[in-house]
């Protein structure tokens, strides 16, 4: 009795450990991607390269999703805000829960089902394949070669595709409320401009963002790196970069959203 | 090191979670020769070859390449030795988003500064000499098997190595294919002066072009020598290894429990094996 109890908090201590362990080795694995001048003759071919493939083939999902969100925001918006006689801060509205969260949040859950599950399976089958192996016997090393383009490009894919998608979805707000519900034009726009901050909406917005295109970035690149080199390993990887990715988005938003926008 | 050997194994144990691969493994790979590495599948001759490379290291023991001991190399002198060995992987491992010419080109690109025209004629010729040089402009996947191994070869040879590491060259490959490949390896080492060694299950192969083999089972080297002193080795292992059959030292059976506890006892003769 005593032992088998014993063996259980042995297993859950075993479990912390081996989480630490490999929070550890992705850690490290980050420091030596990223760590050291790159060549920039090399490095910002294969740069440009990847942020087309992370960012650029991105764009479409992310434009046509923030023009529906920013859309239904309105539509949700005037009926709640006809009621208290408001409906003219429908733009105000938009503006800030894009800018503070919808933006930065649906983008990342967006890139991480899009670009993030391409790059594990991208890195993990060219693990299984044997090419990251036939790199470092070449001399080159993969993580400089093909995981620091890779992390690079996320990162400065992310904010970028989050300031879109808001400002798409405000535009989308505009079409719904002004266009088709008749809030007032000058309304729609001069309660935005008078509520949002730009240090504190607009910027706030970036770091979140920023934020979680390193998380998913990160997340996406080291789980095809450490991937079991079998098709059933990549298939699971990939499961776990989106899983990991999308907890780990919404739990940090939680965190970043408490820290910016709390009051206390 | 003796001067003649270019590899020199000492006493390598290598143990992968609680399974012991090379369990006290010594070799020497003699210079400007070819040299077999034979053993059963699984037995550990990618992982040789990745201990020898540097990808892995030893828990015990001493691997020397060109005199350097290469598990206690730092990392920068390590990627320099490596540039000086070319490895054709099991795969081909060629780089599926380059043409055959730019994975050709590859090495080149990263570790010489030449201009374009030059790596372009060096380029045509090592794929010239694996009879490829038509074939540049294709893409890896639509290549054969055969084909994607010697562009992986002309690859491995680009920078012109010392030492070239082959995994498995002619498993899965049809007779053409394969007598090709022996065609190349030999030709190569003739002409290009490198030492050469490949690790195979393919004993015809291995033994016709091979000027010393030494076959590897349960972690140990059970002989080596000459093709012909491996012939008339006197170890029924090696006798068993040499001729494939299917039953001898090396059991048949996988372990298994007495045959009467799986039968409840109604077999005629011990098929079971403990
Ligand atoms: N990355 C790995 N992790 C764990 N075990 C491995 C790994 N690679 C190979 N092995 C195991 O090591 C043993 C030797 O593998 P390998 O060197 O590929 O054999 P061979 O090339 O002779 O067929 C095999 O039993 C294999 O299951
Ligand atoms: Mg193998």
């Amino acid at each position: 009795m005593a032992s088998a109890l014993m063996n259980r908090i042995a297993r859950v201590g075993r479990r912390g450990l081996d989480t630490l362990a490999s929070l550890g080795r992705a850690g490290f694995f980050l420091w030596r991607s990223l760590v050291g001048a790159p060549n920039p003759s090399v490095g910002g071919p294969l740069l440009i390269q990847q942020i087309y493939r992370i960012g650029v083939l991105s764009l479409a999902i992310v434009i046509v999703s923030g023009l529906f969100i920013g859309m239904v925001l309105a539509l949700q918006g005037y009926t709640i805000l006809t009621d208290f006689g408001s409906e003219s801060a429908i733009g105000q509205m938009i503006a800030l829960t894009l800018l503070r969260e919808l933006g930065p949040v649906v983008t990342a859950l967006l890139f991480a089902g899009r670009a993030g599950s391409a790059l594990t399976a991208e890195i993990g089958l060219m693990k299984a394949t044997e090419q990251l192996s036939s790199m470092e016997m070449m001399g080159v090393d993969p993580l400089r070669r093909v995981m620091a383009p890779r992390l690079w490009a996320g990162f400065i894919s992310m904010p970028l595709l989050a300031l879109i998608f808001s400002v798409v979805g405000i535009w989308g707000g505009m079409l719904v409320g002004v266009e088709w519900l008749g809030v007032f034009e000058g309304s729609y726009w001069g309660n935005m401009q008078a509520s949002v901050a730009f240090a504190d909406d607009v910027v706030n917005g970036v770091i979140k963002s920023l934020v979680f295109g390193v998380a998913c970035t990160w997340i996406a690149v080291y789980q095809g790196y450490d991937c079991v080199p079998t098709s059933a390993g990549i298939s699971a990887a990939t499961t776990r970069t989106v899983v990991f990715s999308s907890l780990t988005v919404l739990g940090l938003d939680f965190v970043l959203t408490a820290v910016m926008f709390g009051s206390f | 090191m003796t001067d003649s050997s270019y590899i020199l194994l000492d006493d390598v144990v290598f143990t992968r979670g609680s399974r012991r691969i090379f369990d006290g493994v010594s070799l020497a790979v003699p210079r400007g020769r070819i040299t077999a590495i034979m053993g059963p599948s699984g037995t550990g001759k990618t992982t040789l070859l990745k201990l020898i490379g540097g990808q892995l290291r030893p828990d015990s023991g001493s691997i020397r390449v060109k005199g350097h001991d290469v598990p206690s190399l730092k990392r920068r002198d390590l990627y320099r030795l490596r540039e000086d060995i070319g490895m054709l992987f099991q795969s081909g491992a060629l780089f599926t988003d380059l043409s055959v010419f730019e994975n050709v080109a590859f090495p080149l690109r990263v570790h010489t500064r030449l201009p374009d025209d030059m790596i372009r004629d060096i380029v045509l010729m090592k794929l010239e000499a694996v009879g490829l040089r038509g074939a540049r402009n294709l893409m890896p996947a639509e290549l054969s098997g055969g084909m994607t191994r010697r562009v992986a070869l002309a690859r491995s040879i680009a920078l012109d190595p010392e030492l070239i590491l082959y995994d498995e060259p002619f498993a899965g490959q049809d007779p053409i294919a394969m007598g090709v490949l022996v065609k190349l390896i030999r030709e190569l080492n003739a002409i290009m002066g490198l030492t050469s060694v490949l690790v195979s299950h393919d004993v015809p192969e291995s033994l016709s072009i091979a000027d010393y083999a030494c076959i590897v089972s349960d972690g140990k080297v059970i002989g080596e020598g000459t093709p012909e002193a491996l012939r008339n080795h006197a170890s029924p292992k090696v006798q068993q290894f040499l001729h494939g059959n299917p039953d001898g030292p090396v059991p048949f059976h996988y372990p298994a429990p007495d045959a009467r506890a799986d039968w409840g006892g109604t077999v005629e003769g011990g098929a079971g094996r403990g």
